[in-house]
């Protein structure tokens, strides 16, 4: 019994399973073919008709014939933790003390009467802050990356906007860190907590960044301060996981010998267990600032300003080159303050003690002398405290040059490969899939589950499946699968074997590694950027966004999995005289396998993320719907949506996880 | 006989199962029978024991028989399931947290298999941490972990991290760090398991050298019995949870108490466990002996070479020079070699 509920069938019985899964929806799907599959079977209740699909967009009245209401009854239940249980003092007060410190922070970074009343720091003072900070940390490298990357917002005149941005940063990023921190310290101490947070933390992390949005406007209205909100609540996930992960990771015997030495329960704590976590605690920092970052850019769409608010202007009135502008700042913000806060969190500490005052403080000191220097200068030399508008840079029109010239010349082709895709390839697929009836899509999910996981796999992931279906969203939920399946299928057919090549290099790999790390840094919503000055706005741009996003990880997987082989191997093989074809086959391939699985895995979570934010050029998705629901701000609807996009994500996420798992145990890799 | 330092009875550990559950048989261990049932392990299994002032109990016994689990109880780093434990007196086991931590404050040190070092901390920092706990002042922390890393001879390596320092450097540091509060009893759980041959007989030779200045009551669990040999006053042989056999290392080589025991150290050399004084006779009267005498508290490979050398009984004498006993070749032959058999007799045809 608890065999068959939490192990698949055993490995030399599987083939025949897919087998029978297989024969099994072929039968269903000719019994539909042949006209006989009774209706209830077939097709579930929905909010939009099916014929609204090929229309593009909302056509379809909405018939609001989902089986269950559960959007309904959300609106219900959250009017009332408003209304009734008079949660809006609660909102109304976090809200302006949450205004008071960004206008705290606003007001140190770009002067004027609010806040503390400071005047304006010159911009030439942050730089040498930036400069000092980096050459601290690492070097001359990340100095002039962070001192060129202020250089830029000073002189491309995007100041305001990236202060803006790092004011909010600044406001987000330590609160989310404490809350995190402690709800993972309590979530350590109580198992209860973990045990209900678990589930929230693994859906929190595959809801769609749009579905967050819906209830934080719902209760904080529309403004800065609703972003730093909706900014922090999506940060702090993470951090939660990571503090969990680190203080579990710290061996017992550090704990007892933290007990013999007389620690008090907090001693134990503060003196022993955080800092022996101290990896993941820095870890967690770094992927505060990362979320921060993506989301304040895509907080943009509920009024948060700063340079997210400003691409999005640019974005709508399809001025393309000012746009590229503020992503090329986005992306520089976001590369330095990674840089900055990995720098910070692999310094070693110095303790050769007794060093003399100087020299103990001598980055200071020289922070000290170059701001005051620059303050003094630029009474002087008024262009090094502000840069006047007519004096700042850009090369917008030469940009906008560029893209016309690509629509100009790359136009026929590209509309002949988006019809040819669009007419042999997209629309099957996805007819395909809406096409099978929703009984034959639950049990190929379920009897996946059953092979590869038991009853416990088949049951979770049916369940997860059975709630789209419910709530009456599956026929969209199927062209957001459709998208999926098809960006992965080309992440997977180009991803693999361009990361099997870097990988068989140490040159090559630890290239493509830096890249992919680099990369991995944009906020997702950069990603548009590119898409829509090649593409322009139509519905092969949407995927090509989700292929260029997606494919990261699928490389830096399969790099990490073949090179991550042990040398004992590597060195077996070399005695056994494989040449490096047969080295690939029969070593690194079916070793890697695993490890190169859960980089699709995540190939998958990162394309169901996009494919959400690819709404933004257009799509019939569940993306389009939560757009929807987020101009209407209706709550009820855009949670649902969002939930069905993460179930979904998360059934894969189950069963790939599952698999590589076992792979791994099975190969012994473990 | 001085009060002993830790007096511990009928202690038991059970784990998955409570204080109420426990039911003893009419010889006071657990049935396995009961184990087996209810799907738990006796790690510790109705231990009754005594550790005097000063003396090194050595705890033995293969992987799993309980002698972590044993100690963990004894220091109360984990909660016995039954029984009494008593230091110096005060029942540990009624203790609450205020009291356990002034306990482990001032009265205990512990050392652990795989060192246990604090990893943000360096050597110096890490020897000085139980002080720090207790509130000292920076200067005084400071100047006696300093006394510490100069007892152990890592004079030099104060402000490397752990990851920086070799095994045998970091367990010296554990070391450090347990007798940095000057603990009356010493719990070490397999120090040294974790070196290699040659560092670890240097840091055997190392914590003789402390005892001797220190004279700790001390728990010394190991693996290795030459390394018992060498340090033991006394040792426990643990199986499946219960103390086979307590006693000097002769007596439990030269008459085990069990079938295990016997087993357990029946390739142990002798000439190593025994002394002298265990393997002589009575002076005879009027015997011609040796010239030159043996002490009565050598061990046998000590003297061994020079006894088998002589045609005559060789004298014992004690540490006052009066001849106590004399040792006849044959017979130390025969407790040297008490498996091997006369040769069978052949008649020449
Ligand atoms: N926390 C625990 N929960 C359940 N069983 C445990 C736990 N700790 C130890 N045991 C079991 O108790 C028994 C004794 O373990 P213990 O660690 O005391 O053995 P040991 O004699 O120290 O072995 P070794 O020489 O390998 O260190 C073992 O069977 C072990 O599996
Ligand atoms: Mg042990």
């Amino acid at each position: 019994m608890n065999q068959a509920f939490l192990h698949g069938l055993p490995p030399e019985r599987r083939l025949k399973g897919y087998a029978w899964l297989g024969t099994i929806l072929f039968a269903l799907v000719m019994v539909k073919a042949l006209g006989v599959l009774p209706g209830f079977l077939d097709e579930l209740p929905q909010h939009l008709e099916r014929s609204s699909i090929d229309t593009l967009g909302d056509a379809g009245k909405e018939k609001y014939t989902e089986l269950v209401p559960f959007d309904l009854m959300l609106d219900r239940a959250f009017d009332y933790v408003r209304e009734d249980l008079g949660f809006s003092v609660v909102t109304r007060f976090v809200s302006r003390r949450l205004k008071e410190l960004i206008g705290v922070f606003d007001n140190i970074l770009r002067g004027g009467n609010k806040g503390l009343g400071l005047s304006a720091p010159p911009w030439t003072a942050l730089m040498v802050i930036a400069f000092v900070l980096g050459y601290s940390l690492k070097g001359w490298r990340l100095a002039f990356l962070s001192g060129g990357a202020v250089m830029y917002f000073a002189i491309f005149g995007l100041w305001k906007f990236a202060m803006e941005t790092l004011a909010l940063l600044a406001a987000a990023v330590p609160i989310s860190i404490v809350i995190g921190l402690l709800v993972g310290i309590l979530a350590y101490k109580r198992k209860w907590v973990e045990l209900a947070l678990l589930p929230i933390l693994s859906v929190a992390q595959t809801l769609p960044h749009f579905a967050y949005l819906i209830p934080v406007v719902v209760f904080f209205g529309i403004g800065h301060q609703t972003g730093v909100i909706a900014t922090i609540i999506f940060a702090v996930p993470p951090m939660v996981r990571l503090t969990l992960l680190g203080l579990q990771k710290v061996s017992p015997e550090i704990l007892e010998a933290g007990k013999m030495s007389g620690c008090t329960s907090s001693q134990l704590l503060f003196r022993v267990q955080l800092p022996s976590a101290r990896n993941e605690l820095l870890l967690g920092v770094n992927q505060v600032i990362m979320q921060c970052l993506a989301m304040v850019v895509i907080a943009a769409f509920i009024g948060a300003s700063g340079l997210g608010y400003r691409l999005l202007n640019k974005l709508q009135s399809l001025k393309l080159g000012q746009s590229l502008e503020i992503g090329v700042a986005i992306v520089l913000l976001a590369v330095v303050l990674d840089g900055l806060s990995r720098a910070w969190a692999e310094k070693k500490r110095d303790y050769t003690a007794n060093l003399p005052f100087w020299k103990r403080f001598r980055y200071p000191i020289l922070m000290v002398g170059m701001v005051s220097a620059a303050y003094v200068l630029s009474q002087y030399f008024p262009i090094l405290h502000k840069v006047p508008r007519d004096l700042t840079v850009t090369y917008a029109d030469t940009w906008d040059g560029l893209v016309d010239w690509i629509v100009l010349n790359w136009t026929d082709g590209l509309t002949n490969l988006r019809y040819f895709l669009i007419a042999n390839v997209l629309a099957p697929l996805r007819d395909t899939l809406l096409y099978m009836p929703f009984s034959a899509v639950l049990l190929l999910v379920g009897g996946l589950g059953l092979i590869l996981g038991g009853y416990y796999s088949a049951l979770l992931t049916l369940a997860f499946l059975v709630f789209i279906g419910l709530v009456g969203w599956w026929d969209r939920a199927m062209i957001t699968a459709y998208m999926v399946i098809f960006a992965t299928a080309i992440c997977i057919v180009v991803g693999i074997p361009v990361g099997i090549w870097s990988a068989l290099s140490e040159r090559r790999a630890r290239t493509a590694l830096f890249w992919c790390d680099t990369f991995q840094t944009f906020p997702s919503f950069i990603y548009i950027l590119p898409v829509i000055m090649l593409f322009q706005v139509n519905d092969l741009s949407a995927i090509m966004a989700v292929i260029v996003y997606a494919i990261i990880p699928a490389v830096r997987y399969t790099v990490e999995g073949i090179r991550d082989i042990a040398p004992e191997l590597e060195e077996a093989a070399t005695m056994a005289g494989c040449n490096t074809r047969q080295r690939l086959v029969h070593l690194q391939l079916p070793v890697a396998i695993p490890h190169i699985m859960l980089g699709v895995n995540q190939t998958i979570m990162f394309a169901f993320s996009m494919v959400i934010i690819a709404a933004f050029v257009g799509t019939i998705d569940l993306g389009q719907q939560i757009f929807k629901a987020l101009s209407e701000t209706n709550i009820g609807k855009g949670v649902v949506l969002g939930l069905c996009v993460s179930f979904m994500a998360l059934a894969v996420d189950h069963l790939v996880t599952r698999w590589a798992r076992e792979r791994r145990q099975l190969l012994g890799l473990d | 006989m001085a009060e002993p330092v830790i007096r511990c009875r009928s202690l038991y550990k059970i784990f998955g199962l409570g204080p109420a559950d426990l039911r003893v048989d009419s010889d006071g261990v657990v049935a396995p029978a009961i184990l087996e049932r209810e799907g738990v392990v006796a790690a510790v299994n109705d231990v009754t024991l005594d550790v005097s002032p000063g003396e090194i109990l050595i705890v033995m016994g293969l992987s799993g028989s309980g002698k972590s689990t044993l100690v963990r109880c004894l220091s109360r780093l984990i909660e016995p399931t039954s029984g009494s434990v008593e230091i110096e007196g005060a029942d540990l086991l009624a203790m609450n947290d205020r009291e356990l931590i002034d306990l482990r404050r001032s009265k205990m040190g512990m050392v652990f298999q795989n060192f246990a070092l604090l990893p943000h901390r360096t050597a110096l920092e890490n020897i000085a941490f139980p002080l720090q706990m207790r509130g000292m002042k920076r200067r005084d922390y400071v100047e006696r972990a300093r006394d510490m890393i100069r007892l152990v001879g890592l004079e030099g390596r104060e402000n490397n991290f752990p990851r920086e320092l070799s095994g045998g450097q970091q367990q010296r540091v554990g070391i450090a760090r347990s007798l940095a509060v000057e603990p009356d009893i010493w719990f070490l759980d397999e120090p040294f398991s974790a070196l290699d041959p040659l560092i670890r007989k240097e840091m055997q030779d190392e914590f003789l050298r402390l005892q001797s200045l220190l004279n700790k009551t001390i728990v010394f669990i190991t693996h290795d019995f030459d390394e018992a040999l060498k340090l033991a006053d006394r040792i426990a042989i643990m199986f499946n949870g219960s103390v086979e056999q307590i006693g000097r290392p002769e007596d439990i080589v030269l008459s085990p108490a069990t079938e295990y025991v016997a087993r357990f150290t029946s390739d142990v050399p002798r000439e190593r466990v025994l002394r002298v004084g265990s393997v002589m006779e009575p002076p005879g009267d009027d015997e011609n002996v040796a010239d030159q005498a043996v002490n009565v508290s050598d061990r046998i490979e000590k003297v061994v070479e020079y006894v088998l050398g002589q045609r005559l009984p060789v004298p014992v004498v004690d540490d006052g020079g009066a001849v106590v006993g004399v040792m006849h070749q044959a017979h130390v032959l025969k407790i040297l070699f008490p498996r091997s058999s006369p040769p069978e007799t052949v008649n020449p045809d």
